[in-house]
C-alpha cells in the first residue's frame, strides 16, 4: 500500500495555497469533518482574521432517496458575509465531486460569493461531475475499493488512513 | 394480544418511518431528532431559509380538526425542506359528504402523497391511517384527540434541552388539564424517555387521568406543592372546548387555585423556566406577568417548534419502506 | 331420527357427567346415556371417537339484525349452529325495537323457517326501548318473549323503571337489565384506569356499573316481598361481582351473564387503538377478569354469553372512538370458552357449565341437558382441532372478530336440535347405519 505523510503533504499543500491566495482576502470554508480541520489549519498559518466557516452538506446531498438522512448531521455555520466574498472552499479528500456539488449548493444559499477557489488535500480522481481543483497537496490513484482518510490525532497531528470500503 | 416488540412507527430496520406517539419510541430515536433539530436552528437565520432535502415530495396536511397555528408551522416546516406542501381541511368537504376516512386517505395516495401531517379528534385515527398507507407514505400525528401530540413534545424538550443542558437532574411540573390534553401526555412520555428523574403532574382531581402513577409521574393537586423547586413548569391551555361536563366551576376560581402568577412562581427554582403550548388563556391559567417575564421561554418554543418539524419530516422521509 | 354417536367424552354439567360412552336420540329426544334402550335400532351412527358430547350450547345474548336486516336471521343461525349453539336469546335492540307482538310473531315464523337454533326472543320493557312508558309485556308475553329488557343502559327516569319492573312482577315475568348509569358512563370508550389514562380515550368508570347495580337492587326490593325477578346483562367489574355475590346471598332472585370476551380479554388488549375490541361493556383490568372468572367457578355469575354484534367491516375502520361497537362472537364462543378452562384449570364440567345448564336455568328451560326424555339439542366438537379464525371460516355476515388472523383450538363438529342434524363440518359424517 502507499505511504501517505499527512503532514508533508499538508506543507506541499499549504505553500500552493499562499501562492494561490497571493495577498487577497479569502473566507476560509471547511467541508465537515476534514476540510474543516485544514481549514484551521490554514487559518493559523495564513493568518487569516475571520473565523472559518463550517458547512455539514447532509441536506444538500443527491443520495437522500438512496441512503437516508446522515443520523449525526451537524449545524452548518458561516461567521462571515458570504455575498461578495471570495472563498476558498477547502475539502480533504475530492473524489467524485458530488460532495463539493453539495458544498457549493449549500454555500450560495448563504449569499452570492464573488468567486468560489477549491484546495484539497487529496485527488484520488474517479470524477462523476466536471470539478476541477485550484489547489491540489497530492494526486494519487487507489483502486476503487478502497477509501481514504483524514485522521487528526489529539496532538493535532494528521494522519492519513487507507480503508477498505464498505460493501454498499 | 398485539405484539410489543413490533412498535407501528418503525420500519424493519428500527428506523422511524411514521411519528404517531412518543410513548414507546426508543430514546436513541428521540435524541436524534433533537440534534437534527439543532442543524435546521441555523437554517432558518440564513438568507435562504430552506433546504433541498424533500425537493419533489408532496406534503399533505390533514386537518380533522381545525387549527391554523399546527397546521402553518408545519407548512412552514415542510417549505423549509423544499416540499411541496397542500392544505385540506377536510371538515369543509368530502367527510362531511360521508366519505370514510379510508377513502379520503385511498384518493389522496392515488395523488402521489408521500407524507400525510394528520390532526383528527379521534385518538388512534393516525393510527388507523398508517395500517392502511402504501409501503412508502409517512404519516406525522399533528394531534389525536386527548391521546398525543408528539412534535409538540418534541420541542418541548427541545426547549428544555436548549436552557437546562443535563435532564438528568431536572425537576419538570405539567400543570393544567391534563386529562384532556395530548400535549401533556406526549410531554409526559418525553420527560420520562430522557430520564428526568422528578416528572409531576398537577392539577385538580377532575382533570386528572388514571394510571399517571404507572407511567412514574408524581400527582399534586396543589400548585404551590406541585411546582415547589421545579426546574421547568409546563402551563397548559385550559381547554373549554374539550370540557363537555362540570369539571370546573368557573375560569376565575380556576385562576386564583391554579393560575401561574408571579407570587405562585417563587414556589419554583429562581432559574425556573416557564413553557406553554399555545395559545395562551391570559388570566385563566396563566397571568400576563409571568407569560411575558423573564422566566418565559414561549416565544423561543414557536422558533423552536419549526426546527423540530423539519427534523421529524426529514427524518420519517428517509426511511424508504414500511416493511 | 334415530340416532346414536359412539365413543364419544359425554359431558353434562346438569348430571356431573363427565365419562366416555354413547349416546343414543331418537323421536327428538334423549332416548339413553351410555346405555342403549331396549330394541334401540341406530339408523344414523356418528363416531365420537376423540370428541366431546354435550347438550347443546345456550346463548344469552345474540343478535340476529332481524328485524332490522331481511335475511339475516337465516345467516346468523347458520353462524350460530357452527358455533354448536342451539338456543339463542336475541335482544329486543332490533330496528324497529321488539315491542310489537306482530313483530315478534314474524321473527319466530322466520326462525322456524331458518332451521337452526331455537330463538327465544326478548321483548322491549318499554315502548320503542325509549325508557318513558311501558311496553305490552302480557300480550309480548303470550306470543313468545321469554322476559323483557332495557338494553344499553338503565332509563334515566327510575320511577318509570320502578313502575316497570311491578308491572312485570304482577304477571310474574322476568326481567333482564344492563346495570349501566347512562350520565355516568356518558362518552366512555374504554375502561376506567390506566390503559385508558395512557390512551386518552373517555372512560367508563367502574361506579357508572355499581350505581346502577345498587339501584336495581333497591327498586327490585320495592316491588314486594316476593320480588321480581332480574337477569343482569354483562357484569363486568370487580366491585359489581361482588354486589352481585351480596344481593344473591341476601335472598333476592337476581341472576347473571357475562360476555365471553371480559373472562377472555383485558383493556391492554387494545393495544394501538385496535377497533375491533371496541366493545360495550368495554374490556376491563386484569383485576376484574380475575373477579369474573372466580365469580363463574363459585356460581356467583350462571352464565357466559357471545354478545353476537355482527357489524359491516366499513363501520369498524374508523377511528376507536368512532367505530361500531361490538364483537362478532358465536364462532368463537366455544373455543374461547375451552381457552379460558384450559388456562386457569378449570374442569371442562364445570366450564360447560356455563353455556348449558347455566343459561338454561336462566331461562327456566328444560333444555341445556342430555338427561334421558328432554329434547335432544346436542353439540359435538373436537376440544383439540386448531383452526384460523378468518372472512372465510366465520359464516356470520359479522367478520368482525378481534380474533381475526388468529388461530384457536375448539371446533365444533356437528350440532343437533331437538333430534335433527342441522350442522355437519364433514357432511355426511353421520353414517347411515
Amino acid at each position: 500500500m502507499i505511504d501517505l505523510d499527512a503532514e508533508s503533504i499538508y506543507a506541499v499543500f499549504a505553500q500552493r495555497v499562499r501562492e494561490l491566495v497571493a495577498g487577497r482576502t479569502l473566507g476560509l470554508v471547511g467541508v465537515h469533518t476534514g476540510g474543516v480541520w485544514l481549514a484551521e489549519r490554514l487559518r493559523k498559518d495564513l493568518q487569516v482574521s475571520a473565523e472559518v466557516g463550517v458547512l455539514d452538506v447532509s441536506f444538500y446531498r443527491d443520495d437522500f432517496a438512496h441512503g437516508g438522512l446522515n443520523p449525526a448531521v451537524r449545524p452548518s455555520r458561516i461567521p462571515f458575509d458570504v455575498a461578495g466574498c471570495h472563498v476558498l472552499l477547502v475539502d480533504d479528500v475530492l473524489n467524485t465531486g458530488r460532495t463539493v456539488r453539495a458544498a457549493m449548493n449549500e454555500l450560495f444559499d448563504y449569499g452570492r460569493p464573488a468567486s468560489i477557489d477549491l484546495a484539497v488535500l487529496i485527488d484520488r480522481g474517479g470524477r462523476e461531475l466536471p470539478i476541477a481543483p485550484s489547489v491540489v497537496g497530492r494526486t494519487i490513484e487507489v483502486p476503487e475499493e478502497v477509501s481514504v482518510v483524514l485522521v487528526r490525532e489529539p496532538s493535532g497531528r494528521l494522519h492519513l488512513t487507507l480503508e477498505q470500503r464498505a460493501r454498499a | 394480544m398485539p405484539d410489543p416488540v413490533l412498535n407501528p412507527q418503525l420500519n424493519a430496520d428500527g428506523e422511524l418511518h411514521h411519528l404517531l406517539s412518543l410513548d414507546g419510541l426508543p430514546r436513541g430515536i428521540i435524541e436524534r431528532i433533537l440534534s437534527t433539530a439543532d442543524s435546521f436552528i441555523s437554517v432558518g437565520s440564513r438568507e435562504v431559509k430552506s433546504v433541498p432535502l424533500l425537493r419533489g415530495r408532496s406534503v399533505f396536511n390533514l386537518f380533522f380538526e381545525n387549527s391554523t397555528r399546527t397546521r402553518t408551522t408545519f407548512e412552514i416546516a415542510a417549505k423549509r425542506l423544499s416540499a411541496d406542501v397542500f392544505n385540506l381541511n377536510i371538515a369543509a368537504s368530502s367527510a362531511a359528504k360521508g366519505e370514510s376516512l379510508l377513502d379520503t386517505i385511498n384518493n389522496l395516495t392515488a395523488m402521489q402523497a408521500d407524507l400525510f401531517v394528520v390532526r383528527h379528534s379521534q385518538g388512534g385515527a393516525p393510527h388507523l391511517i398508517a395500517s392502511h398507507v402504501a409501503p412508502h407514505v409517512h404519516v406525522i400525528n399533528a394531534g389525536d384527540g386527548r391521546h398525543a401530540h408528539p412534535t409538540q413534545g418534541l420541542l418541548d424538550i427541545y426547549t428544555i434541552r436548549h436552557y437546562k443542558r443535563d435532564f438528568g437532574a431536572l425537576s419538570v411540573a405539567v400543570v393544567g388539564d391534563i386529562l384532556h390534553s395530548r400535549v401533556a401526555r406526549s410531554d409526559l412520555h418525553a420527560l420520562r424517555a430522557l430520564g428526568v428523574p422528578d416528572v409531576r403532574a398537577v392539577g385538580p382531581l377532575t382533570l386528572l387521568p388514571d394510571g399517571l402513577e404507572t407511567l412514574g409521574v408524581r400527582v399534586f393537586t396543589s400548585l404551590q406543592d406541585g411546582i415547589r423547586d421545579a426546574d421547568v413548569v409546563i402551563m397548559l391551555r385550559l381547554q373549554s372546548e374539550r370540557m363537555d361536563g362540570a369539571l370546573l366551576p368557573s375560569a376565575s376560581e380556576y385562576f386564583r387555585k391554579y393560575g401561574l402568577t408571579p407570587e405562585a412562581l417563587r414556589a419554583a427554582k429562581p432559574d425556573c423556566i416557564v413553557m406553554h403550548p399555545g395559545p395562551m388563556n391570559r388570566g385563566v391559567e396563566i397571568d400576563s406577568r409571568v407569560a411575558d417575564g423573564a422566566h418565559s421561554v414561549i416565544l423561543p418554543q414557536v422558533t423552536f417548534g419549526i426546527a423540530v418539524r423539519m427534523a421529524v419530516l426529514s427524518i420519517a422521509a428517509s426511511s424508504a419502506r414500511f416493511r | 331420527m334415530r340416532i346414536e354417536i359412539e365413543s364419544a367424552r359425554l359431558i353434562d354439567p346438569s348430571a356431573n357427567l363427565d365419562r366416555v360412552g354413547n349416546l343414543y336420540l331418537a323421536d327428538g329426544r334423549i332416548a339413553g346415556v351410555g346405555e342403549a334402550p331396549a330394541g334401540f335400532v341406530a339408523e344414523r351412527r356418528i363416531d365420537g371417537r376423540g370428541l366431546v358430547a354435550a347438550p347443546g350450547l345456550i346463548d344469552l345474548c345474540a343478535r340476529m339484525r332481524e328485524p332490522g336486516t331481511d335475511g339475516a336471521l337465516r345467516v346468523e343461525m347458520r353462524a350460530a349452529l357452527a358455533g354448536g349453539v342451539t338456543g339463542v336469546v336475541c335482544p329486543p335492540d332490533t330496528d324497529p325495537p321488539l315491542d310489537e307482538p306482530g313483530l315478534v310473531r314474524m321473527l319466530r315464523q322466520r326462525s322456524r323457517e331458518a332451521a337452526g337454533a331455537r330463538l327465544y326472543p326478548l321483548g322491549a320493557l318499554t315502548a320503542n326501548l325509549k325508557g318513558e312508558a311501558l311496553a305490552q309485556m302480557c300480550t309480548l308475553a303470550e306470543v313468545g318473549c321469554v322476559a323483557f329488557a332495557q338494553t344499553g343502559a338503565l332509563p334515566n327516569h327510575r320511577a318509570t323503571l320502578l313502575s316497570a319492573l311491578r308491572y312485570a312482577r304482577t304477571f310474574d315475568l322476568p326481567v333482564w337489565l344492563r346495570p349501566v348509569d347512562a350520565s355516568l358512563a356518558a362518552g366512555g370508550v374504554a375502561g376506567e384506569g390506566a390503559i385508558a389514562g395512557r390512551l386518552g380515550l373517555p372512560s367508563v368508570p367502574a361506579v357508572a356499573e355499581t350505581v346502577a347495580l345498587h339501584t336495581i337492587f333497591e327498586l327490585q326490593r320495592a316491588t314486594g316481598q316476593r320480588p321480581v325477578r332480574i337477569h343482569l346483562c354483562r357484569v363486568s367489574t370487580a366491585a359489581g361481582v361482588d354486589l352481585v355475590r351480596a344481593a344473591r346471598r341476601q335472598g333476592l332472585p337476581v341472576t347473571a351473564d357475562v360476555a365471553i370476551l371480559n373472562v377472555h380479554g383485558v383493556d391492554a388488549d387494545i393495544g394501538q387503538f385496535d377497533s375491533n375490541w371496541r366493545l360495550d361493556p368495554p374490556l376491563r383490568s386484569e383485576r376484574d377478569r380475575a373477579a369474573i372468572r372466580a365469580a363463574l367457578v363459585d356460581g356467583t355469575i350462571d352464565a357466559i354469553c357471545s354478545d353476537h354484534a355482527p357489524i359491516a367491516l366499513e363501520d369498524k375502520l374508523l377511528p376507536f372512538g368512532e367505530a361500531g361497537v361490538g364483537a362478532s362472537g358465536l364462532e368463537t364462543l366455544l373455543p374461547l370458552l375451552l381457552g379460558w378452562a384450559q388456562s386457569e384449570k378449570v374442569p371442562l364440567l364445570r366450564a360447560l357449565a356455563t353455556l348449558t345448564r347455566g343459561p338454561a336455568g336462566v331461562l327456566a328451560e328444560d333444555t341445556g341437558t342430555l338427561l334421558v326424555g328432554r329434547k335432544a339439542d346436542v353439540v359435538l366438537f373436537d376440544p383439540l382441532e386448531t383452526w384460523a379464525v378468518n372472512a372465510e371460516t366465520l359464516l356470520s355476515s359479522g367478520k368482525n372478530s378481534p380474533y381475526l388472523g388468529r388461530e384457536l383450538t375448539g371446533r365444533v363438529r356437528t350440532t343437533i336440535v331437538g333430534g335433527e342434524i342441522r350442522f355437519d363440518r364433514v357432511p355426511g359424517a353421520g353414517v347411515p347405519a
